[in-house]
């Protein structure tokens, strides 16, 4: 019987297994999983949250980095003459921005943006005829980037031949008339010797009976009504200007040797390739990745002071809340009762008010008596109503956890309230607060961008800027210079995406009971 | 009998919250000094404020604004936006503009924003349901007057569709014409556009509750079709909690987007209130303020009471 067959096993058979050791548990092999950790598990199967967590970062780092690293400063004008530029950036060869806008060129304005290209190739235009144009063409300097095909437009009942062009925004400047000292000339002569690029150009003759319009420096070929001229002073069209180029309109001296300025009083009167002056009195290239605002300012500079202002004013106020509302939301819900009662109706009222009235009479009080700085009082206006949403939060999670069974246990061993609020209930809440705090960030950012953009608060000056502000600068310059207003708002509206979708994974990796609650 | 005193209790602490608010906002912005003016244009107008009361203490003044406010529905007169004017006229005057264009941009958005929430439930996890959840993101996120600009430049620059702002009165011949409700195409979108991804949100998760619960099974089983099913039995509970959050959401936007209206040009009351900011008028920053409190209030007092009347199974008053 194979049940009895261990019923008669002699007592020697026996033996211990172990008599001296002590016996224990195995230890885990496996790590022990946490909240955080159990968080960050299912945080990581979201991909969006985790795209969106990316973009924020990428966002995050431009804001602490590139004030570092741009060669460009706040508050610094670039320079008058590159206001309104257009992106541009250029990686090797290839363009990502090209910092061109589109236009429609007549024959004669289409000459004239390639003799900028021409000269600035050839500066004693020694070429001639259609080598030169296509020099001009292909420069570095052309405001020409792409040419379309002709096309015919009618305009008030003539035809016209018109072509559609990519004009870059930066070489259309092209050369302008400078009145500088003789030491300067000097420097720049010597600059140009050391860096190989040529800032000066020779001068044209002024008095010259083709040169119609002496204050515009691009006019540097003989002209009749804006339309180049041959050699007997006839004009010329488009076809015959590719062919024979255009004849220059130097200044000279009376051995025909070509002059580069003109002694005016004690100064000098020069004509310069600006996109090379401004190499010379900058030390770089006028190359602005976002392009330049309405002032001269270089937006990317200005974008990541905005963003800083946003992110120090978001976090300032997600912390304060944090704090407080959690202190509020634990001592409302804990205590209940009456203390609850007349807490919540302090909650009631000040939801209610209107957070614009709030941040004007912050503003008017504090800021304008010069009691607090502008962000300060922007700062103090956003925590007045900030932390009602977590101490809500937190009061409701109170509630649910204060009287269960181990609560009463602790309390009978003798554990204090303030024990039991924060040793044994709090824990409980903290995802359900970093949650509501992480959510708070995105709406400080878009309300401080509004009041800015409005105007009520005014967060500009000489070390500050916000995005609002910057939006409500570009503004008028919408149709025309869009980027201005327009990359500003693409970046706030990619952080708001992105706040938001990493915010609703946070709150579904603490609290996976709530997932998808409110999506 | 309950629900009557729950009501009561209700209107009683919105009163008591409206006016710990109005005094709050009264001081403080009285306390601020005016600027006195000089000359002999000033005297007269020293005169007229003195008239108005302003040269007493701040709580005497108050004493006086709560004594007229209650005996004639004055809520003060206007010194720098509209001269001399009482300030519930000029604001009477700015509201038919934010009307119509925020019933205009309900109009659009609630059947849109249904009809995508509805999908979206039906279509629970599929692409279109993915679609829809990327979009009700955006437009829930992006706030309005950065999508203002976007519609502005794409539709309005490049594609000359609309126009820039708000024509004027005599542009469209009046406030309620074809002509004004196209030049107020791009406001309305704006706005519509949270509104939209709102209501489908709404939408997708009650009808979604909806449509797992029992009692469509018991509908399934006694031989309904899926669609007579969705068509009698879910969407009829899934729209009972929609209509307090339209109410709500009306209420609420009535105050108008101050700063759609400072885009568009449109003449309402955010931009009367941002008029009255910028300029200091103090009776009627008071007036639009507690304008912009009431409708807070409102709109919370009307959301609570309508789930209670429009759902018996909420019991109101109870904790």
């Amino acid at each position: 019987m194979a049940e009895n067959q261990f019923n008669s096993i002699p007592v020697e058979k026996f033996r211990f297994v172990q008599q001296k050791e002590k016996l224990h548990d195995k230890a885990l092999k496996t790590k022990p999983i946490g909240y955080f950790k159990d968080a960050w598990i299912r945080f990581r199967k979201n991909k969006a949250s985790v795209a969106a967590a990316i973009v924020l970062g990428i966002i995050f780092l431009y804001a602490l980095l590139v004030p570092f690293f741009s060669v460009h400063k706040l508050g610094e004008k670039a320079d008058a003459t590159y206001k309104k530029m257009f992106p541009r950036l250029y990686i090797g060869e290839t363009a990502i921005f090209d910092g061109a806008k589109t236009m429609s060129l007549n024959d004669k304005y289409l000459i004239n943006l390639v003799a900028i290209g021409m000269n600035a190739e050839d500066p004693e235009m020694e070429k001639k005829g259609h080598e030169s144009w296509e020099e001009g063409i292909g420069s570095y300097y052309s405001p020409v980037l792409v040419l379309g095909e002709e096309r015919v437009v009618e305009e008030s009942g003539k035809e016209n031949v018109k072509r559609d062009a990519r004009v870059s925004t930066y070489n259309i400047i092209g050369f302008r008339y400078l009145q500088i000292t003789k030491e300067e000339y000097a420097s720049i002569r010597a600059w140009e010797q050391e860096h190989d690029v040529r800032v000066l150009y020779p001068m044209v003759n002024t008095a010259d009976k083709y040169c119609e319009d002496p204050s515009d420096a691009n006019y540097w070929y003989k002209t009749k009504k804006g339309w180049p001229v041959n050699e007997k002073g006839k004009r010329i069209e488009l076809e015959q200007t590719m062919e024979l180029g255009v004849i220059d309109n130097f200044l000279r001296d009376k051995e025909g040797n070509i002059l580069y300025y003109k002694e005016q009083g004690t100064m000098y009167s020069v004509r310069v390739l600006y996109y090379n002056y401004y190499q010379y009195t900058h030390g770089y290239e006028p190359t602005f990745l976002f392009g330049t605002d309405g002032g001269g300012y270089d937006i990317a500079t200005r974008m990541a002071y905005g963003l800083r202002t946003s992110f120090v004013l978001s976090f300032g106020v997600a912390v304060v809340c944090f704090i407080f509302g959690a202190f509020y939301g634990a001592i409302e819900g804990y205590y209940g009762g009456w203390t609850d009662l007349l807490m919540e109706r302090i909650v009631d009222i000040l939801w209610r008010m209107p957070l614009y009235i709030i941040v004007v009479l912050f503003q008017l009080h504090l800021v304008n008596t010069g009691k607090a700085s502008v962000l300060g009082g922007l700062l103090m206006a956003f925590c007045v109503t900030g932390w009602i949403g977590t101490a809500s939060l937190v009061r409701t999670q109170f509630y649910r956890f204060k009287n269960q069974e181990y609560i009463l246990a602790a309390r009978t061993l003798g554990a204090k309230d303030l024990r039991l609020m924060f040793r044994h209930i709090f824990p409980n809440a903290i995802g359900t607060i970093i949650t509501s705090s992480v959510f708070a960030i995105p709406s400080v950012i878009m309300s401080e961008s509004t009041f800015s953009y409005l105007g009520i608060v005014n967060l500009n000056s000489r070390n500050s800027v916000s995005l609002g502000t910057m939006m409500a600068d570009g503004k008028e310059f919408l149709s025309e210079f869009p980027h201005i207003l327009l990359i500003p708002a693409t970046v706030i509206a990619l952080m708001m995406i992105a706040f938001n979708l990493f915010g609703n994974g946070l709150r579904d990796a603490f609290n996976p009971s709530l997932r998808g609650a409110d999506e | 009998m309950r629900t009557f005193k729950y009501v009561l209790k209700r209107l009683l602490f919105l009163a008591i919250t409206f006016f710990i608010i109005l005094t709050i906002t009264f001081c403080l912005i009285k306390m601020l000094q005016a600027e006195v003016p000089l000359g002999k244009q000033g005297q007269t107008e020293l005169a007229r404020r003195k008239a108005l009361g302003w040269d007493k203490p701040i709580l005497v003044q108050y004493g006086i604004y709560l004594r007229n406010l209650f005996t004639k529905f004055d809520i003060g007169t206007s010194l720098k936006v509209s001269y001399m004017t009482p300030v519930a006229e000029v604001i009477a005057s700015r509201m038919p503009p934010t009307i119509l264009v925020n019933v205009l941009s309900i109009l659009l958005g609630l059947p849109l924003g249904i009809v995508l929430g509805i999908f979206a439930a039906l279509k629970k996890n599929t692409w279109i349901d993915h679609v829809v959840s990327v979009v009700i993101v955006v437009f829930i996120s992006v706030p309005s007057f950065v999508l203002a600009f976007f519609l502005q430049y794409f539709l309005s620059f490049k594609a000359g569709w609309f126009p820039l702002v708000m024509f004027s009165k005599s542009e469209a011949g009046g406030l309620f014409t074809w002509k004004m409700v196209y030049s107020l195409m791009l406001p309305i979108m704006a706005s519509a556009f949270y509104e939209i991804a709102y209501f489908a949100r709404t939408v997708r998760a009650e009808l979604t509750e909806a449509l797992t619960s029992d009692y469509m099974l018991l509908a399934r089983t006694k031989g309904l079709t899926q669609s007579k099913a969705v068509i009698h039995h879910a969407l009829k509970n899934a729209m009972v909690p929609i209509l307090p959050v339209v109410i709500g959401t009306f209420l609420s936007i009535m105050g108008g987007s101050m700063v759609l209206e400072r885009i568009f040009a449109i003449p309402g009351v955010g931009d009367l209130t941002l008029k009255a900011l910028s300029t200091l008028d103090y009776d009627l920053f008071v007036g639009t303020a507690m304008f912009y409190t009431l409708i807070g209030l409102l709109a919370g007092i009307v959301t609570d009471l309508s789930y209670g009347f429009l759902d018996p199974r909420i019991k109101m008053g109870e904790r």
